[in-house]
């Protein structure tokens, strides 16, 4: 058993290079023959750039204050305006995209990279792949009671479940990684049994069972590879999802705690000036998240049907 | 063809030059290039090739099905002397009628599921010629009654699923006919059918053809199916016709290499691997934009090719009156089946094992049960508290496999053939018996198994489309399992792949190739050589050729037995064609429901004394030659089903013997499980019927 994992894992390493090089080359090449995907591809690479380069991007830190100016339109020196504590409304946005697509804040020192949207349906991926791998290929009473406690969360509607996760964990990143974990596994799940149900009856799964392969190597080095188009595809708008939760989550004060620039808290706050004349603190954000899942899932539709019509 | 303008001055159909394209992505690629044939009243023509030549293309482009993507690009389709081509599709609609009816392989999609039979049969009659309903009715009832559907009333007010597949093809079939159409075209109409169902359709369609005078298109790749039904013969191949004449005169003289290549790539029934080879045509079907357009487009795999070949396209030569091929050696050379007629292999009859010679025996089964357990509908089931039912696949199955012997399994499907050798590999959970194998019991599942044990038994799959993962190299794939039973040093792996690759004629830069860029006897191949990497004693082959085409099927078993002569592996092989089979193997079982009814010597098992399942199987195998005299055994009714096996002989339900053979119409097969009665060389039949009588049953196949 032990020899067998271990082998199965150096296989899977080695292999993994080549297939990953070939995936992306291909997965590429499929996105440059679809419009919509590449239309997606460019709103979501804009999003990923400023905020990588976000402090290339913008003299100002996105907490400085600027008393002099608070509430003011676009103008040179702030070109996107700046909200009602003056601080640079582009600076805090390019700021909130970092926290969104790449940087995961653990505390006010330590952050992890990859944004906390991508770290919350990366675990929601491992951990609903793996059970959907397990109920699909095994089936039976242990698929039966993983997939009834699945659907009895799916039977909660997501921002009750948002609300009940975050108002019981209190305003953190962390907790939000682990609310968007909880709230996006049973999908996950759901997609990949379905696929492995499919997969798992092609005859070189019945070759590795005759092999006397681990059912651990089954699922994840013969089944799992060939998931993979319709799990990237869904990651993706899960992705999209997963902003706007945490917009949600921000706007109603459950999300990152203030400071920090978050879309949803930039809007809850700039919400009360609109009609005082100075809109941009709400729309700029509001946009920010719009765009960010339109992209997101122009680019998973473009995918989708350009892969189907591989087929 | 000069015979039909006797008959009728305008034949039913007249196809010529007929040249059809598909806009692809690359640019158009031309599908099928100026065919010509014609259908006479009455006729039936036969489109025969392997799988891409273009014989569906143009069943569909005579009645302009093409699809979006598809146009007729040059030539003419005249029905009953009317063109077809060029009109709008109302002008069709009037040109053709109701006229041409259209009998698809798989009658499940035929037919719409949430509809009753007799409102879909009526349907055609009330909107095609408004015909009031319940004359509709009465109308498909008698149609029913025509294509022998037993009980047609009831069929009537049934659903598609509630009939057998072989019920469903005859109700497709009377729906056909229901418009009495003057052209019939049949698209591989009993390549989805059992073979005892196909025999059955078959006379069926021979019977209707002399009562309804229909012209009839019959599309297949089987060539023994055509020479049962049609008259005339067009070979096709790569998108052109190369050879058309009268179905004897095509299977008793073939003058292009391509027919008799197809031809001697098909053991017919009788035939063993101890007194012929199979000669399979190298090379594969091109894909329609790579064939060769300004040379003969059979050159590349011809063996007789010359440069003359590939300086231009042949044209049709007439070898006799009517009979032309597309070759320009047609008539020059004799290449035709005296040529390359099957040679005696010495080299391999000298290795086979004499029949009775027992060496040690490999694997042993006594009395092996494989159940599936079934969940009752009822309520009180829901409680626990119901009856537990089992399917029994597999109940009481005892054989043996010598080493160095191949055990052929044949039966229709679900009879538990592919049950059984799971059960011996250990995928399905032994429910009773004893399953031995190396003096080592085996009634335990693979994953309990010990991996010496594992690594000797190993499997080949039906499916070349799924026996491999599509995600890994070719190479990765074999080398999986040598590293997991460490059959050779780390350092040595790629070395032994590449050497595995050779071993099943495949090249070693396939070592990095993925499996979509692999045709299907390539991907059968690489199954090969990964079941060979772990060197085991037992190979399983379940249905290892019936995916693929003729040809490469041909090399395909080839392969296998070459394999076996230098390896001196054991095999079980299972297949549904018992011509392949008797060619392969040296014992057979013959399941039927679960059990096995007759086992023995191959030779023995193909020759009287039949059980009279054998029998009727034997008899219902298509034979590639019009002029073989062949017993017509039809068996009646369903398989039941394996949940309540009938009482006594499983068989007696629909058993064409005990009436006559038995006193008292055979009373003791519905009460008494039969006796097993053996014969020489191990041979066994289970049967009430003593050996003298069965002995007395005349051969099923004459040869001609």
């Amino acid at each position: 058993m032990a020899i067998g994992k271990k082998e199965a894992v150096a296989q899977g390493r080695g292999v993994a290079g080549m297939r990953t090089l070939r995936g992306a080359l291909e997965g590429m090449s499929i996105i440059f023959a679809s419009k919509t995907a590449m239309v997606g591809l460019a709103i979501v690479m804009f999003w990923v750039i400023v905020a990588v380069g976000a402090p290339l991007l913008t003299p100002y830190t996105p907490l400085e204050q600027d008393w002099k100016a608070p509430n003011q339109g676009p103008s040179s020196t702030h070109i996107l305006g700046t909200d009602e504590l003056g601080r640079d409304l582009w600076s805090r946005l390019i700021y909130g995209a970092r926290l969104v697509l790449v940087t995961l804040p653990l505390s006010e020192h330590i952050w992890l990279p990859g944004g906390t949207a991508l770290w919350g349906v990366f675990v929601a991926l491992v951990v609903g792949t793996t059970l959907g791998l397990v109920g699909g290929y095994y089936g039976g009473w242990l698929d039966e009671i993983i997939m009834r406690l699945l659907d009895a969360m799916m039977a909660v509607p997501i921002i009750l479940l948002y609300l009940i996760i975050m108002s019981a964990l209190g305003a953190s990143a962390v907790n939000v990684v682990i609310a968007i974990t909880i709230v996006g596994t049973p999908g996950i799940a759901r997609l990949v049994r379905s696929l492995s149900l499919d997969i798992r009856t092609r005859e070189y799964i019945r070759a590795a069972e005759t092999r006397g392969e681990n059912p651990w190597y089954i699922m994840f080095i013969e089944i799992l590879p060939n998931a993979r188009g319709p799990i990237i595809v869904d990651a993706m708008l899960r992705v999209g999802y997963a902003i706007f939760a945490m917009g949600t989550l921000g706007f109603l004060g459950l999300g990152l705690p203030p400071p920090s620039p978050d879309w949803g808290s930039m809007v809850a706050k700039g919400r009360e000036f609109i009609l005082a004349g100075s809109p941009w603190a709400a729309l700029w954000p509001s946009v920010a998240i719009a765009s960010l899942v339109v992209g997101l899932n122009l680019l998973a539709d473009g995918l989708r049907e350009e892969s189907m019509r591989y087929q | 063809m000069n015979r039909v303008e006797e008959i009728t001055p305008v034949p039913v159909l007249e196809v010529e030059d007929l040249s059809i394209s598909y806009e692809t992505r690359r640019g158009d690629v031309e599908a099928v290039r100026s065919v010509s044939f014609q259908v006479g009243e009455g006729e039936t023509v036969g489109l025969v090739g392997e799988s891409g030549c273009g014989k569906s293309t143009i069943a569909f482009g005579i009645v302009n099905f093409l699809g979006s993507n598809g146009r007729i690009v040059d030539g003419s389709v005249r029905f009953q002397g009317k063109e077809l081509v060029g009109r709008s599709e109302e002008e069709l609609k009037r040109l053709r009628g109701d006229k041409i009816a259209m009998v698809y392989q798989d009658p499940m999609q035929a037919l719409n599921p949430s509809v009753r039979l007799g409102e879909q049969l009526a349907e055609v009659l009330t909107y095609h010629r408004q015909i009031p309903k319940e004359e509709a009715w009465e109308r498909s009832v008698q149609m029913l009654t025509r294509v022998r559907m037993p009980d047609p009333e009831d069929v009537m007010k049934r659903y598609t699923h509630q009939i057998s597949g072989g019920q469903q093809q005859r109700v497709v079939i009377a729906m056909a006919m229901l418009n009495n159409p003057a052209l019939l075209i049949m698209d591989e109409p009993t390549t989805a059918l059992d073979v005892t169902v196909e025999a059955a359709v078959l006379d069926l369609i021979e019977e209707l053809k002399h009562e309804f005078l229909a012209a009839t298109i019959f599309i297949t790749h089987n060539l023994g199916v055509l020479a049962r039904v049609s008259d005339w013969l067009c070979v096709m191949y790569a998108g052109q016709m190369v050879e058309r004449g009268p179905v004897t005169e095509i299977f008793r003289n073939p003058q292009h290499p391509y027919t008799v290549g197809l031809l001697a790539s098909v053991p017919r029934l009788g035939e063993t691997k101890a007194d012929s080879v199979l000669i399979p045509i190298r090379g594969r079907v091109p894909p329609p934009a790579e064939r060769p357009r300004d040379e003969c487009v059979f050159a590349p795999r011809c063996d007789f090719a010359t440069e003359d070949c590939r300086t231009s396209r042949p044209g049709f030569e007439e070898v006799t009156q009517g009979h032309v091929a597309r070759c320009i050696y047609a008539r020059e050379i004799d290449i035709g089946v005296g040529a390359t007629k099957r040679r005696r292999c010495e080299v391999m009859a000298g290795a086979l094992a004499k029949p009775g010679s027992h060496s040690e025996v490999l694997l042993r089964c006594e009395d092996l049960k494989v159940y599936y357990p079934m969940e009752s509908q009822s309520v009180i089931s829901l409680f626990g508290l119901g009856e537990n039912t089992f399917v029994k696949a597999v109940d009481d199955v005892s054989v043996r496999l010598s080493k160095g012997r191949t055990l052929g399994i044949v039966g229709e499907s679900g009879c538990g053939k592919s049950t059984l050798v799971k059960g011996i590999i250990g995928l399905e959970p032994v429910t009773d018996g004893e399953v031995e194998f190396l003096g080592i019991d085996i009634t335990r599942p693979v994953s309990e198994r010990d991996k010496d044990l594992i690594r000797e038994m190993q499997m080949v799959f039906q499916n070349p489309d799924s026996t491999l993962n599509p995600s890994y190299s070719i190479g990765t794939q074999i080398a999986r399992p040598i590293k997991r039973f460490k059959t050779v040093p780390r350092n040595q792996i790629k070395g032994e792949v590449i050497r595995l690759l050779k071993a099943v004629r495949l090249d070693d830069f396939y070592y990095d190739r993925l499996p979509r860029q692999l045709s299907g006897g390539e991907k059968q191949r690489v199954g090969i050589a990964r079941a060979l990497a772990s060197r085991p004693d037992l190979i399983i082959c379940d249905e290892p050729v019936s995916a693929l085409d003729v040809s490469v099927q041909a090399a395909v078993i080839n392969l296998l037995l070459e394999i076996q002569r230098i390896y001196g592996s054991s095999m079980i092989f299972i297949a549904h064609d018992l011509s392949v089979v008797r060619y392969f193997s040296d014992d057979i079982a013959v399941m039927y429901l679960g059990q096995i009814v007759e086992v023995g010597p191959a030779e023995a098992i193909y020759a009287p004394p039949y059980h009279p399942y054998t029998e009727a199987l034997l008899s219902a195998v298509p034979i590639p030659d019009p002029d073989a005299k062949q017993k017509q055994i039809r068996l009646s009714g369903n398989v039941p089903s394996a949940l309540n096996p009938p009482t006594g002989c499983r068989f007696h339900t629909r058993c064409p013997r005990r009436q006559e053979m038995l006193p008292d119409d055979g009373k003791i097969c519905e009460m008494e499980v039969p006796p097993w009665r053996s014969l020489e060389f191990g041979h066994r039949i289970l049967c009430h019927i003593a050996l003298e009588q069965l002995k007395k049953v005349e051969p099923v196949v004459h040869p001609a």
